[in-house]
């Protein structure tokens, strides 16, 4: 007599036994379902997966400090993400930090990139997502370690990785050109230097870009720009600054007390739509991400008395 | 003295006067920054002058300074002793004549009087350590470029006739 070993479907994993019995058709002969151990499946990467090409890495450094590294990072960051790329920030400037601050996201961070270096916590856990831009994700410093603390093997190999995720990488880079800027630097293919229209700024901005050397590509943009005080010969014009420094010209951005207003508040000025600083960002965003659309200059509004003045045959602002 | 009457009559604007000041200040930066290129300099400023007169090449110095708008560069070249060069001719002295003997100025390249044409070639010996010669070259705008003027060009003389005086007495 055969022992016919009764017919097993290959059933889903999922499949109740109100399925098994309405499933019945013809029997299936030894098919014996194999149970598959239910794997643990690693995600490779949860915020991005599907395989792509090297994202850039971008530096937004200066030389000097205040002249407003951070509050572009911040910006920048928000109008790629906005165009639907996925971006992450790197704040290098440990001990110092500030670009969670201006982010607005400050009350988000648990852990930095220190916890990430030494292994304390996986990289994903260190990611802070902003809710209000999703493909927009923050690395912060370490507010109670320093510059020296951190290896720039290290901060190299942490980049690299940053850029098989992502398809920016913006650092935002701290003042000096010391350590800090050497980490900073270091997995930087590109480089965007912040100089404001001033003399010890546009001379920091100048041994830097002698510090950056031959390998990274060097973008310019001038931030803080008083078009005003241009006209009447009281401010470096853009083009005395960039006679000087003579790199490709990103755009200009103005002083505009709505930055003040937006860093008080922790909403970038890039994500108001009416914002014309948040406007000149976003076109800078598309200037680095391919566009061909002209830099975003600086143009002196006409007060109504400066109209008034024009009418009567005077000079125009 | 000019620069500030200049200054009373043509205010400059204080974004050209930092314009000017970051210009000067960058090229001092520049030029410490580059210690290879400087030595560079050096090294072919000894040249070109090594064509003219023999320079004691262990002593020479090449330093910059900085000046009320401008940046100099000094170069200290000792010199030990003048070469004949083969070009360019150096200017000529006026010539002197008290016995006319013009073959014997045939060929000459510096016009010499005749007392001095019977002796050797003169060399200027000057000892190291007293009189160096120095080269001081200054530069103003826009870059540093040496200021030696074009080598005086001779004066064309048209060979006199000798004079009454000197000439041979007719064979009778």
């Amino acid at each position: 007599m055969h022992d016919t070993q009764p017919a097993t479907l290959a059933v889903p994993l999922a499949a109740t036994s109100d399925f098994e019995s309405e499933s019945t058709t013809a029997p299936i002969a030894h098919v014996s379902a194999p149970t598959p151990a239910s794997p643990i499946v690693e995600p490779v990467a949860t915020v991005q997966s599907l395989p792509k090409t090297r994202g850039r890495s971008i530096v937004v450094t200066s030389g000097k400090g205040g002249v407003g590294k951070t509050t572009t990072t911040a910006n920048l960051g928000i109008a790629l993400a906005q165009r639907g790329a996925s971006v992450v920030l790197i704040d290098a400037d440990v001990g110092l930090r500030n670009l969670d601050l201006v982010l607005g996201l400050e009350s988000r961070v648990r852990y930095h990139v220190l916890d990430v270096l030494e292994d304390t916590v996986e990289l994903e856990d260190a990611l802070v997502h902003d809710k209000r831009v999703p493909k927009l994700h923050l690395l912060a410093a370490a507010q109670t370690r320093e510059k020296d603390d951190v290896r720039t093997e290290a901060m190299l190999a942490l980049v690299e990785r940053l850029r098989t995720l992502y398809d920016y990488v913006l650092i935002d880079c701290p003042a000096g050109i010391e350590t800090g800027f050497k980490n900073a630097v270091v997995g930087a293919d590109e480089a965007i230097i912040v100089c404001t229209p001033e003399v010890s700024a546009v001379r920091d901005a100048d041994r830097v870009v002698g510090l950056l050397g031959n390998r990274i590509d060097v973008k310019l943009i001038v931030n803080r720009l008083r078009p005003a005080l241009v006209r009447k010969g009281k401010m470096l014009s853009v083009d005395d600054v960039n006679s000087i420094l003579r790199l490709p010209l990103l755009g200009v951005v103005a002083d505009e007390a709505e930055v003040i207003v937006s860093t008080n508040r922790g909403e970038p000025v890039a994500l108001v739509e009416t914002s014309r600083t948040g406007e000149a960002y976003r076109v800078i965003a598309a200037r680095i991400a391919g566009d061909d659309v002209a830099a975003p200059q600086v143009v002196e509004e006409q007060t109504f008395f400066g109209k008034l003045g024009g009418m009567f045959g005077g000079r125009r602002a | 003295m000019i620069d500030w009457l200049a200054k009373m009559f043509k205010p400059q604007t204080s974004s050209a006067t930092a314009k000017e000041r970051l210009r000067l200040v960058l090229l001092s930066d520049h030029l410490s920054l580059a210690p290879e290129v400087i030595e560079a300099l050096r090294l072919d400023l000894i040249a070109v002058i090594s064509k003219y007169v023999e320079v004691d090449e262990s002593s020479c110095d090449v330093t910059f300074e900085r000046q009320d708008s401008a940046i100099a560069m000094l170069a200290n070249i000792p010199i030990l002793s003048m070469k004949r060069p083969p070009q360019p001719p150096a200017p000529r002295p006026p010539m002197r004549r008290e016995e006319a003997t013009p073959s014997e100025h045939a060929g000459a390249s510096i016009a010499l009087t005749d007392a001095e044409a019977s002796i050797a070639p003169p060399t200027i010996e000057v000892p190291q350590s007293t009189q160096p010669a120095s080269v001081v070259i200054s530069a103003t705008q826009p870059t540093i470029s040496s200021q030696p003027g074009p080598a005086p060009q001779p004066k064309r003389r048209r060979r006199r006739k000798p004079s009454p005086t000197v000439q041979p007495a007719p064979a009778q």
